[in-house]
């Protein structure tokens, strides 16, 4: 098992800065997930750790063993790709014993290892298969089952869910976790997916334009983002962002902007005070609105009006309007709410976010 | 296949069909017959009464008999044979590995370098048999077989390359790098990752390098000259027919004799081929 330190890691294609200044400290037998929307960096900077990519500027080391220069199959590291990267030729068998055979393991232990990772993943019955025979669920644990068998010190996987339906997705998410919990190694995992990386790591590390542009435990992302893209990537559905104007009226800090004016909590002001007649962004998870009942303070409330209603059974998405501003709220299943109708929605004053309009940083 | 009324399917599909392969076979068929037809039926003039161009009635073999006795056929057959296996070997070693090159290192100038590879390909023979036969000469291997062994490579090599290059591409990069992750080098990832999975691609180049050295004429005939160097191409046009006077028997017989070793080498292979041409790469 082993730490990973990426420093001032850059990387530049013909004309393009695809990962810029990443500093990036990977504990021992931690799960880090990088996510992030296409070209943002990611899979590069995965690549980079693998060797795959050449490191334009900066440093990575595994086991504070520097390894910028290491090839490949010297970082001792295994990756799961998003197309599995089977190897078509090959027997389920020989593909997870290619490693090995690579690396003149005793054919015992190779016969050892690769049935005891089959009997781990379920694959007994499918060694003597080709990929081709083998559907896409069994195709990825295949895959897993290559990594593993060799011990790696760090498991890389780019996208590994991606090429699954969704509810194989789900159940490989779950199986994944497990995995991890079982090998208890160091990992690294890319993907553009929310909710895989809010499930499955220890902590998660948002990119943007190859900059990181925050890390930490996945509720911590979600309860404090620390800027406006964090806010809106992390949670489904997004946040709803409202532009707002601050002003100061009967001894409190009031958002304004046309249908909604909201008090800003008393605990915020402070912290607000400096952008007073100046634009902010008032962030509301869809989660932290409800209708507003008699208990709700009147300060914490707006009028909104219904364009669509989703039930999807457990909950009810409600697409409202406030001004000109589209907003969901994620409410009760037991409410009735029809489209077109005016609704008054109430939030959690401390689960309201403000961001700076022109940095986009949260205040 | 095309959908709707019976009618439809014979006047855009069977017809056409049909007409396709009449075209295609009718060689092989007068190949056939000219080979097994009596001199006496050969050239009788098309006045005549019992004038049968696309028939025989008395079958013989004499046109065959006097094609492996009385001319050095066999020693042609095993020179060309000799000469495409060998000049399709060098080709494909040199076609494979500049292919994967071109396809996947990256490096300066590798696109221009592929077309540039390309373009000689377009250099008619008939051009540029007129410096190579000055090589040739001076480095003293003229009339053998090395004179043609070390120039077919000059078009094969460009097409190999060309082909392989394109089902190189094709197999998706992970599998290399995975491989480089799973402890292999990378002489090793293509040794036994790539060339296994390219194997129809090879074997297509393969085909199709054995078929252009085993038919090529105009450097055979430039620079061989002794009847017993000679290729099964030249060897049957130049010493078969003789002045105005063509042995149409032996000729044809030397032509279908000459195409059976292609016709086998491609039928082994048919699937294959196909695979290759059509670059499917299964996962």
């Amino acid at each position: 098992m082993a730490q990973v330190r990426l420093t001032q890691l850059n990387k530049k294609f013909d004309g393009t800065h695809a990962v810029k200044d990443v500093n990036l400290e990977i504990r021992d037998h931690e799960f880090v997930v990088l996510v992030g929307p296409s070209g943002c960096g990611k899979t590069t900077t995965l690549r980079m750790v693998a060797g795959l990519e050449e490191i334009t500027s900066g440093e990575i080391s595994i086991d504070g063993k520097v390894v910028n220069n290491l090839a490949p199959m010297d970082r001792d590291i295994a990756m799961v790709f998003q197309n599995y990267a089977l190897y078509p030729h090959m027997s389920v068998y020989e593909n997870m014993s290619f490693g090995l055979r690579m690396r003149k393991f005793e054919r015992a232990e190779i016969d050892r290892r690769v049935k005891h990772a089959a009997e781990v993943l379920g694959i007994q019955p499918l060694l003597e298969r080709r990929p081709r025979q083998l559907s896409g669920g069994q195709r990825q644990r295949v895959a897993l089952g290559r990594a593993i068998v060799r011990n790696p010190r760090v498991f890389l996987f780019d996208e590994p869910l991606s090429n699954l339906d969704a509810a194989l997705r789900v159940q490989m998410r779950v199986e994944l976790k497990r995995l991890h919990d079982r090998l208890d190694t160091t990992a690294i995992y890319v993907t553009h997916d929310q909710v895989e990386a809010m499930t499955l790591g220890d902590r998660v590390v948002v990119m943007k334009d190859g900059t990181v542009q925050q890390e930490g435990a996945p509720l911590a992302l979600y309860q404090r983002p620390a800027n406006r893209f964090v806010a809106g990537f992390i949670g489904s559905p997004a946040m709803n962002f409202v532009p707002v104007t601050l002003e100061w009226s009967e001894h409190a800090l009031w958002a304004r902007a046309t249908g909604l004016r909201v008090r800003v909590p008393p605990a915020r002001t402070e912290a607000m005070r400096q952008h007073v007649d100046k634009k902010v962004i008032l962030g509301l998870r869809p989660e932290a609105l409800h209708p507003s009942s008699g208990s709700d303070g009147a300060d914490y409330a707006f009028e909104a009006t219904v364009e669509v209603v989703e039930p999807l059974g457990s909950e009810i998405l409600l697409d409202t309007r406030v001004g000109e501003v589209p907003v969901v709220a994620r409410v009760d299943p037991g409410v009735r709410v029809n489209a077109h109708e005016r609704v008054r929605l109430a939030f959690d004053p401390a689960r309201a976010h403000f961001f700076d309009a022109a940095t986009e940083a949260a205040i | 296949m095309i959908e709707g009324a019976r009618w439809r399917k014979w006047v855009w599909f069977y017809l056409p069909l049909g007409a396709f392969i009449l075209a295609l076979l009718f060689p092989f068929y007068w190949m056939i017959v000219t080979t097994v037809r009596p001199d006496g039926e050969l050239y009788r003039p098309w006045n005549h009464p019992l004038y049968s161009p696309f028939w025989t009635s008395n079958p013989t073999l004499d046109h065959v008999k006097s094609l492996l006795q009385e001319t050095l056929f066999n020693t042609w057959m095993l020179n060309t044979m000799f000469i495409a296996f060998v000049a399709t070997v060098i080709s494909l070693v040199c076609g494979v590995i500049a292919g994967y090159a071109l396809a996947r290192l990256t490096f300066r100038w590798a696109g221009i370098l592929g077309t540039a590879i390309f373009v000689t390909y377009l250099v008619p023979q008939t051009l540029l048999f007129i410096p190579l036969a000055e090589i040739i000469r001076d480095y003293r291997i003229g009339d053998t077989p090395w004179a043609l062994i070390l120039t077919y490579p000059t078009f094969l090599i460009p097409f190999c390359t060309w082909l392989m290059m394109g089902y190189f591409k094709a197999i998706p990069r992970e599998l290399e790098e995975c491989a480089r992750i799973d402890g292999a080098a990378r002489w090793q990832a293509m040794l036994y990752i790539i060339f296994p999975i390219a194997v129809p691609g090879i074997l297509s180049a393969g085909i199709f390098a054995f078929t252009l050295s085993w038919n090529e004429f105009i450097y055979a005939l430039v620079f061989l000259s002794s009847p017993e160097q000679k290729t099964v191409p030249v060897g049957v046009t130049s010493e078969l027919i003789r002045g105005d006077v063509f042995f149409w028997g032996s000729l044809m017989a030397g032509a279908l004799i000459g195409s059976i070793p292609v016709a086998v080498v491609y039928s082994f292979f048919v699937e294959h081929y196909v695979a290759g041409m059509t670059g499917s790469v299964k996962g």
